[in-house]
């Protein structure tokens, strides 16, 4: 296979460490005062140009936020966040808000292209002739530029930063935002939406299959700086939209957080396709710096025959802590969440879905496949439930988790309620070592420690690497090789 | 191509090889039969490189390199094959992406540019049909769910497509029904020319019959006890292996 050549070559290019998107970009921000208040909340609407109501829906979460305390029920281990200490906005002095292409600071443009993240109407993904794909560009709290927009507006889709929709689409942001996740729903989530700086929105209309793929690139880039993006996209009736977001950030010694909030809604025989390629700056070997990431997700398959399928590929990060989940609300509706969690060095992994079973015949998939390295943890924590409604629910879950070396753990919590008797819930798990049969059966064949590695985890997940969209599974195979880089020897 | 000298091997402090001396040259097929235990497969495993064995005396050059100080990867792309006893299951990984990922490994080390994808499949097409691997077998995941048959003819595919120029064939014979026994020798014999040396470790005669020998070595409690021609072995099916064992 070639992208696992590629990937050895790209691995051994990288001589410091593994992280290639650690470079810092050089630009003049402008930055909020450090730390948290009612103040500072005001500060962030203000300059989004927020309405009224909008303001008071932030203040109303921070109020209640400072009522909350911080989960610790996750099995991951870090020092207190001070939250006092963190910049709650930042954006490129030059970047005020989306604009044309021509518009955007060369050094942002720069960044992306450095990123390989196409920018430009133009590009086209390597090796795929002809495919196109709209990017929503975050640079710290804002968008910086959004692709495509007059051609999906074509087909009636709405695709632009959620700071624009608040302004141009409030009918929309003010029906749909805060209807899956309540701002009361969880300290992040809580946090997120009394002061969530950019992010993208999406509408598809009715009977509308979106003509391109749609993807947000984040980018964490200033010091001490909080990412609290905001994602909403809504699938109306008999929509289709497929939705890629990306992720990295600088090399730095300190913890960064990043607290997101995604909600999906899908109407009548919708459906969402949501994929995530995680490649945070995951500290380095010893477990210093590195992002928080704390996302809350969740889908609503609000509508009969609806589907929402979450893809994720969870490589970055010091801190891990997500859930992407679906509330299976239609009938027949169908929820799917398909997972690769790499840890490697000190990272810890704490993630899973929770899929709530609340229409007739509703049935939901999982198979999250945890691979763990160095001294790395990784936990699965998973919740099935069916309501006293869901007659006919079903589950399938398949969860395996590989390890890598004696030093790492993996870890399984799947906890599964069930209050209809008609509902049929499966359960597989499997823990499983790479062998020493298996590896130097592949050495006897010619491969290095490192190619075998390659080899046999990307057999490992095959499953799920199959679901993302084919543009970007070459790109993942590369990005599995080099995230285990130094997991062995 | 291969001097195997005073050859002593432990596994977990217990000597296995007690002094092995063994010379093949190149276009040699050797064989070696023994009982359980007399050493068969550790000999093939210190050959690869395997890691569970401590070398304490002796030498081994191939093509007049010291083999002991080249890591398992080194070795095969310098030409050192094993056709296992037990082939290895790699799940999720499609056999035909194993070639391709091993192929091209042997390729790098040794400074050669990759296949380019039209010419692997043809090279593997021919070679696969060879043996009776069917287009479907190389889709399936390496070795899961394989019959034993399966298992073996995947590994002599390997070893045309690697074209090594030690082959080392750990009772490749077991397990496999007349039929297989068949096609997996023809498929070595089409290997046999006169660059390549070969060393097949059996039980029974019966793969004897179909690779014809050069050289039989009877190995007995870790030494080659005996050595002759392919005659050797046909003896050794009549009165079993109960005399060297004892002379040993």
């Amino acid at each position: 296979m070639p992208a696992i050549q590629e990937t050895i070559e790209q691995v051994k290019e990288i001589d410091v460490d593994q992280y290639k998107y650690g470079f810092v970009t050089d630009i003049e921000m402008e930055l909020a005062p450090k730390g948290l208040s009612e103040d500072i909340v005001r500060f962030i609407s203000a300059k989004k140009d927020e309405p009224e109501w909008m303001l008071e829906w932030r203040l109303d979460a921070f109020r209640r936020w400072k009522t909350m305390e911080e989960p610790t029920w996750a099995r991951v281990d870090y020092p207190k966040i001070d939250f006092e200490d963190l910049y709650y906005y930042a954006a490129p002095k030059s970047a005020p808000g989306p604009k044309s292409l021509d518009e955007v600071d060369p050094e942002l443009l720069e960044t992306y292209k450095k990123l390989g993240i196409p920018l430009s109407e133009q590009a086209v993904l390597a090796g795929v002739e002809g495919a196109r794909v709209a990017v929503d560009a975050v640079f710290d709290s804002v968008s910086v530029v959004t692709t495509f927009k007059d051609e999906l507006a074509k087909s009636g889709v709405i695709f632009c930063s959620i700071s624009e929709a608040v302004r141009e689409h409030p009918e929309l942001v003010k029906k749909y935002l805060g209807s899956v996740v309540p701002t009361t729903d969880n300290f992040y989530a809580t946090l997120n939406a009394a002061v969530f700086s950019d992010g993208s929105f999406v509408y598809i209309p009715k009977g509308v299959r979106c003509p391109m793929e749609l993807s947000t690139y984040f980018r964490i880039n200033e010091e001490k700086t909080g990412q609290f993006e905001r994602t909403l996209i809504i699938a109306d009736e008999g929509s289709y939209v497929s939705y890629l977001e990306g992720c990295t950030a600088p090399m730095r010694d300190e913890n960064q957080l990043h607290a997101a909030v995604v909600e999906l809604v899908t109407h009548d025989d919708a459906e969402i396709k949501y994929s995530t390629v995680q490649n945070w700056y995951p500290g380095n070997s010893e477990g210093k710096g590195g992002i928080y990431n704390f996302v809350t997700k969740r889908g609503d398959c609000r509508g009969k025959n609806s589907k929402i399928s979450w893809t994720q590929v969870e490589t970055g990060s010091a801190i891990t802590w997500k859930y992407p989940s679906c509330i299976l609300r239609g009938e027949n509706s169908r929820g799917e969440f398909y997972s690769i969690a790499i840890s490697n060095g000190k990272q810890q992994v704490d993630s899973g879905t929770k899929m709530i079973h609340l229409g007739k015949n509703s049935s939901s998939r999982i198979i999250s496949k945890g691979i763990s390295a160095g001294r790395s943890q990784n936990t699965y924590r998973g919740l099935v439930s069916a309501h006293r409604k869901a007659s006919g629910a079903r589950n399938f879950t398949q969860c395996d988790s590989l390890l890598i070396g004696d030093q790492c753990g993996a870890h399984t919590v799947p906890y599964i309620e069930s209050k209809n008797s008609t509902a049929v819930f499966e359960h597989e798990a499997t823990t499983s070592k790479i062998s020493d049969d298996q590896m130097f059966y592949c050495q006897q064949r010619g491969m290095t420690d490192e190619e075998a590695i390659a080899l046999i985890v990307n057999g490992f997940v095959r499953d799920v690497i199959q679901q993302l969209p084919m543009e970007f599974m070459a790109e993942t195979q590369k990005l599995i090789g080099i995230s285990l880089e130094g997991s062995v020897g | 191509m291969l001097q195997i000298k005073n050859l002593h091997a432990n596994v977990d402090g217990n000597e296995i090889l007690r002094g092995i001396n063994l010379t093949i040259k190149p276009g040699e097929v050797h064989a070696i039969m023994g009982p359980n235990g007399s050493g068969k497969s550790t000999l093939s495993y210190v050959l690869a490189g395997k890691d569970d064995y401590e070398i304490t005396e002796g030498e081994i050059l191939f093509k007049g390199e010291d083999l002991l100080e080249m890591a398992p990867d080194e070795r095969a792309a310098a030409g050192v094959f094993l056709a296992f006893q037990y082939p290895i299951e790699i799940p999720g990984v499609a056999t035909m992406t194993f070639l391709r990922t091993a192929m091209n490994a042997q390729r790098k080390a040794r400074g050669e540019a990759e296949l380019n994808t039209p010419d692997f499949m043809k090279i593997v097409k021919q070679k696969a049909s060879e043996l009776n691997v069917s287009p479907e077998m190389l889709k399936r995941p390496l070795n899961v769910g394989f019959s034993g048959g399966e298992k073996k003819r995947n590994e002599i595919m390997q070893m045309a497509l690697l074209e090594p120029t030690l082959c080392v064939m750990d009772e490749t014979d077991s397990g496999l029904d007349i039929d297989a026994l068949r096609v997996v020798s023809d498929g070595v014999n089409a290997l046999r020319n006169s660059e390549r040396g070969m060393l097949v470790i059996t039980h029974y005669q019966r793969l004897l019959d179909h690779i014809v020998p050069d050289v039989v070595h009877v190995m007995s409690a870790g030494k080659i006890v005996k050595s002759g021609g392919k005659e050797l072995a046909l003896e050794l099916e009549e009165n079993g292996y109960a005399d060297f064992v004892n002379a040993a």
